[in-house]
């Protein structure tokens, strides 16, 4: 009988060598003459384990990693196409504490499945949201969501719900869904991992926020620097067609839906919605002024749905468990999970899908592990290049979206960038400006011009020439960026500039405090 | 320094001709192009603003707006470095300079010989796994100093 060997095809396994890894194993079986079976699955988001190679028994997928070509002989040798023992052995991949103790819902296949087989999409559970949507009328769908407390998990923290009503209430002869895939932020992989290692997910999701708003086409705007996502997502949405999930007559409900995949070209700023709008209609990404809303307004001027990729793939649990279901996990305002991502300088990097209320610090030590250099967390950056350094007596924080809000800072799309104590502040705020500065759409003055002259004021407080004055105009500066700038790009990098100007002020040469 | 680079102007031809009615079918279109000959030439330009029925200025502006589409050839080889937070985090600044003492040039330049482009690339969402390099399109994690000049070597020496 032949042995269903998993080998990641995630492009973080890849760039760790996953595909020289099954390279090896299938080269390896032959030679012994084991019958094996290999499925490129996606990635469990255990990144220091990877490439993790699971082989199936009959206890369960037993894990090991992280393999190296070189360690193949080997593995054989200890019989692990049995499940043998053997140094790089993990156990039973579901028994990994790091995995046990996380609530995966909208992660719930990633990492089990073949990401492009709908077979195995529709054994775990796939399409069962879709098929109770196609049931229920528009205004019931748009319920279902709203009622589940889902939140744009982009960043904005906008209640879902809430947009697809404004569309689903607008008068159009054509709407639009639209899924800004533009995950351009460091410190964030859950985008591209949901696209590469579930994509059907996203395109029932997507198909069902079709179904709520009556809209008939829809659009992936994915970054041009995730190859591996939009083949995955175009291998699906094939698929997906081929079978009646997508196409003129879904399911034989007589509703249609066509998605297309577009590639963005490496604009920072088209992961803002209207400059995505802008991009997507073949224009430089440059923000629109709101009002009109998109909801009204969107794309090729018509009503649109423009939702980040994690809010459209939690749909389908949503649908299909209900929203009481969905609505239970989480805290206060944050209802739900949300797929944090360890990144930086952590020891073990990786995905870790949680409700809402644990604090930074739980994720950072309890999962993280804390450095990987072995050096003591200085500061985290929470939420993108525009969110804020949190110093060590920020770290117990609940993750929830009001009490980061309350602190100066923000969950945002849950990424945290992780920095041990040979970091220098000073520079990481001056960068903080410095790529404002290159990813600029330029159409107002705050963001164009205040971010090169924060640049330059940065500079002179390095090398400080008139350092008082210096810090007073960097902070008038950073008011009139989060004040007067008409997107969130110029708005909000004065986080990351006066959070390490606050809570690091030696690195910025205070004479309040000696430098380190 | 704006000598046209010969290209396949038939190539071109195609790339429109296919997807000129797509809606929003300017980035279509560039990627189209710069796939099939490897930059987006002058020249095109006027074949593009004809076929959408927008001014050549139009194009040019979309062109320029964008990081990923070039007006040059790039070299043989393009190595990008990530330079992004996370990857800073773990020592990205320190081989972005390495890299561009083993090749001879900075970021957004061509080695003399046109064996190597450098480009820095602002996360690839291998942001738990860095320092990361992309060499011809493909991806490598935690890249030190010793693994990146192995890569090149490897170029270097297939080249």
């Amino acid at each position: 009988m032949s042995v269903t060997i998993y080998v990641p095809r995630d492009s973080a396994a890849i760039a760790l060598g996953a595909n020289d890894v099954a390279v090896a194993i299938s080269g390896e079986a032959k030679k012994r003459g084991v019958e094996i079976h290999i499925v490129r699955n996606g990635s469990r988001g255990m990144f220091w384990l990877e490439p993790m190679v699971e082989v199936a028994t009959a206890q369960g997928r037993v894990a090991y990693g992280p393999v190296d070509p070189a360690d193949v002989a080997g593995l054989f040798d200890a019989g692990f196409v049995q499940g043998g023992a053997h140094a790089l052995e993990q156990g039973l991949t579901e028994e990994i504490p790091y995995l046990k103790n996380q609530e995966r819902l909208t992660f719930a296949r990633v990492g089990i499945t073949d990401p492009v087989s709908l077979s195995d999409y529709l054994a775990h559970e796939g399409y069962a949201g879709l098929r109770r949507a196609i049931g229920m009328s528009s205004e019931a769908i748009v319920q279902e969501v709203l009622d589940s407390g889902l939140r744009g998990r982009g960043g904005a923290a906008f209640p879902t719900g809430i947009k697809w009503k404004t569309v689903a209430n607008a008068q159009a002869a054509q709407k639009y869904i639209v899924c800004n895939a533009d995950e351009g932020d460091s410190g964030t992989f859950s985008d591209r991992m949901v696209m590469e290692d579930d994509p059907f997910v996203l395109i029932e999701g997507m198909t069902i926020a079709g179904l709520a708003v009556g809209a008939t086409q829809g659009y992936i705007y994915v970054r041009s620097e995730y190859p591996h996502a939009i083949a995955a997502l175009n291998e699906a949405i094939a698929t997906a067609s081929q079978n009646g999930y997508l196409g003129a007559n879904i399911l034989g409900s007589g509703k249609a839906f066509r998605l297309e995949v577009r590639m963005g070209a490496g604009a920072y700023i088209c992961g803002e919605e209207t400059a995505l709008l802008e991009s997507l209609e073949g224009k430089r990404g440059v923000v629109r002024a709101k009002p009109p809303l998109p909801a009204l307004e969107g794309l090729f001027g018509k009503p649109t749905v423009i939702n980040n990729v994690i809010s459209l793939a939690t749909v389908p649990i949503v649908l299909a468990r209900g929203a009481a279901f969905y609505k239970n996990y989480g805290m206060g305002r944050s209802h739900g999970t949300l797929p944090f991502q360890l990144a930086g300088n952590v020891k073990y990097g990786g995905l870790v899908e949680k409700a809402f209320g644990l604090t930074l610090r739980q994720l950072l030590e309890d999962f993280g592990g804390g450095t990987l250099s072995g050096r003591p967390i200085r500061a985290v950056q929470v939420g993108g290049p525009l969110g804020a350094y949190m110093p060590q007596q920020q770290l117990d924080t609940p993750l929830d979206y009001e009490a980061f809000a309350a602190i100066g800072a923000m969950v945002g799309h849950g990424g945290m960038v992780v920095f041990d104590d040979s970091v220098d502040m000073a520079q990481q705020a001056r960068y903080a400006m410095e790529f404002c500065a290159i990813e600029s759409c330029g159409k107002c003055t705050p963001c164009r011009i205040g971010s090169t002259r924060g640049v330059e004021v940065i500079d002179k407080i390095i090398s400080n020439d008139n350092r008082p004055q210096q810090v007073h105009l960097l902070r008038d500066l950073c008011d009139t960026m989060l004040n007067g700038s008409l997107c969130a790009m110029g708005g909000l990098t004065p986080y990351p500039v006066l959070s390490a100007l606050n809570h690091f002020p030696e690195d910025f040469g205070s004479p309040t405090e000696k430098a380190a | 320094m704006n000598r046209e680079q010969p290209f396949d102007v038939g190539a071109v031809r195609d790339v429109i001709a296919a997807r000129r009615h797509m809606p929003g079918a300017m980035l279509p279109i560039l990627h189209g192009i710069q796939d099939a000959v490897g930059f987006v030439p002058a020249d095109a330009v006027p074949m593009i603003a004809d076929a959408l029925n927008v001014s050549r200025a139009e194009v040019h502006g979309v062109i320029s707006f964008y990081h990923h589409f070039r007006q040059q050839p790039a070299g043989k080889h393009v190595i990008q470095v990530c330079r992004a937070e996370a990857c800073q985090s773990v020592g990205s600044e320190a081989l972005a300079r390495h890299a561009e003492k083993l090749l001879g040039c900075a970021f957004h330049e061509t080695t003399a010989d046109g064996q190597f482009s450098l480009e820095p690339v602002y996360c690839l969402g291998l942001c738990a796994c860095g320092p990361n390099v992309v060499v011809d399109g493909e991806l490598h994690a935690r890249v030190g100093a010793d693994k990146l000049d192995r890569l090149l070597q490897a170029k270097r020496g297939a080249s």
